[in-house]
């Protein structure tokens, strides 16, 4: 589906100022798979979702959708940013910030508003179409991107550091809806977070980041049963044993490839 | 939200209402023996305004002013916002174009009306030329500052979903600079009306500043002060209208901030 290959990006390159962000990042992720990309901070994470996005282009290396260059933001990709508060539009109201990608999809006036509809529906927030976002609480605004992100109709969703700026309950409320929408949307998704519970919670696979100039330390697959629970699935020894594992990749100290 | 209790905004928009009316009475009765031929008493300038402009010079001065006003003032905003728009989006052009437009903004407009009599003559144009050209430039610094400032998010957030560069620009870049443009085209509009009071100093043979002066320089000095309260009351008048739809336009913005604290 996602195919990340030798994926490197120079800031101002051939600059005495150039600063290497990614140095070869090479992964691949599946159809409907749940990847998450772990890292430590200022692991250049954000650079990576933006090449993938088609948003940021890279110094080299290749992005493949479906077997297509990603040159530009693909169609079939939407995106769910780290800051609801500076994503949404707040001069839009929720239901006109969910349409607002789809006015140039043909799609008939019916069809856009049920599945505007539908869509809020399934994130919750039945009845908030008519409010303007920031009417809403952060949590129940991060729900409305991932629902203008839904309704979009994307194959892969893109998700960086959703829920970094939410309170705990909140987040965990918000985990399980990422999880409930996964299966019922059959979409792909890469999840950007720094959480290494939240990333072995959701996971299929992890992906572990070296701090910039950011490498994959390493790819971790989570075994863990599905459908998964905050209380039930954190209380397994396998999960432990997983949050340990990945806590102590993150730590691990470079030792090859240091730049000079 | 406002969370003053209701006493309280009744007493506000009482005094709102009752401040001027006292200062209107103190007024005429500190005026009302004057012989003072520079002063006259404040009724009289009432009975003055009653004969001039209700509404018997309407048509030959004020809809002339108020045509000119606002001509030059829309001309002034819809370029601004155009140019303003493309000198924002572009780093580059905005950096070459600015010791341009920093000059042009240096000159006091006034100065320009002998030109502009020259170029254009003492006709209408003219005065709607100069009106534009004060106008222009608190609305195009605003727009630039406001286009150049739109959140790089908000810019990807829309890329990300391949708006078309129409939508991105109506929908995106326009609103989010909104809160900017109007508070240019608050100051422009004042600038607007001191502009054309001058612009009919000068060179004119109708319009309320004609009026003033020609007032002045027979001796109607009751008229005269007639038709300085006129353009108080035409200034007052265009701020709570442009206040108004700035409210409604930007209820948003209003909200939005409140809802950040």
């Amino acid at each position: 589906m996602l195919r990340v290959e030798n994926l490197r990006k120079v800031y101002q390159e051939g600059t005495k100022r150039a600063f290497e962000a990614c140095a070869d990042l090479t992964f691949e992720v599946k159809e409907r798979e749940l990847v998450c990309i772990v890292g430590p901070s200022g692991a250049g994470k954000t650079t990576l979702l933006k090449m993938i996005a088609g948003l940021l282009t890279p110094t080299s290396g290749v992005v493949y959708l479906d077997d297509e260059k990603v040159t530009g933001p693909p169609e079939k990709m939407a995106l769910v940013f780290q800051d609801y508060s500076r994503s949404l539009y707040p001069w839009m109201t929720v239901e006109e910030n969910v349409a607002f990608p789809l006015k140039h999809r043909k799609l008939g006036k019916a069809e856009t508003s049920e599945l505007i509809r539908d869509t809020l529906q399934s994130v919750g927030l039945a009845g908030a179409g008519k409010k303007y976002p920031w009417q809403l609480s952060g949590g129940m605004q991060q729900r409305v991107a991932i629902a203008r992100a839904l309704a979009y109709q994307p194959e892969i969703l893109l998700m960086d550091e959703p829920f970094a700026s939410v309170d705990a309950q909140t987040r965990a409320d918000l985990e399980d809806l990422v999880l409930e929408l996964r299966a019922r949307y059959g979409v792909t998704v890469v999840f950007v977070t720094h959480d290494i519970d939240e990333s072995v919670y959701l996971s299929d696979r992890v992906i572990v980041l070296t701090p910039s100039p950011t490498r994959v330390q390493e790819i971790v697959d989570v075994p863990l049963p599905r459908p998964r629970d905050q209380v039930e699935t954190k209380e397994l020894a396998e999960f432990s044993h997983l949050r340990a594992y990945v806590w102590r990749s993150i730590k691990r100290p470079e030792t090859a490839d240091v730049p000079a | 939200m406002n969370e003053t209790s209701r006493p309280i905004r009744v007493l506000g928009v009482g005094l709102e209402i009752a401040v001027p009316i006292a200062v209107l009475a103190v007024w005429a009765l500190l005026s009302a023996e004057s012989t003072n031929f520079y002063f006259p008493p404040l009724v009289d300038i009432f009975r003055a305004f009653g004969d001039t402009w209700l509404f018997e010079r309407v048509g030959t001065d004020v809809l002339p002013s108020l045509g000119r006003l606002f001509t030059g003032y829309a001309i002034a905003v819809v370029s601004a916002v155009v140019i303003g728009v493309a000198l924002g989006s572009s780093r580059t052009l905005g950096r070459m174009v600015d010791p341009v437009v920093q000059f042009l903004r240096a000159i006091p407009a006034p100065v320009l009306i002998p030109a502009g009599i020259l170029l254009l003559g003492v006709g209408s144009g003219m005065k709607v030329a100069l009106i534009a050209f004060v106008c222009v430039f608190p609305v195009l610094l605003n727009t630039i500052d406001g286009v150049a400032g739109v959140d790089p998010s908000l810019r990807e957030t829309a890329r990300s979903f391949q708006i078309p560069w129409r939508e991105r620009l109506f929908r995106v870049v326009l609103p989010s600079a909104s809160p900017q443009i109007f508070a240019g085209a608050r100051i422009s509009l004042s600038l607007a009306v001191i502009m054309m009071v001058v612009s009919e100093m000068v060179g004119s043979t109708n319009g309320i500043g004609y009026f003033v002066l020609q007032s002045q320089r027979t001796y109607a000095i009751t008229e005269m002060w007639a038709g300085i309260f006129l353009l108080a009351i035409l200034g007052y008048v265009l701020n709570v209208l442009f206040l108004l739809v700035e409210r409604r336009v930007l209820r948003w913005h209003r909200g939005a901030r409140a809802g950040a604290g």
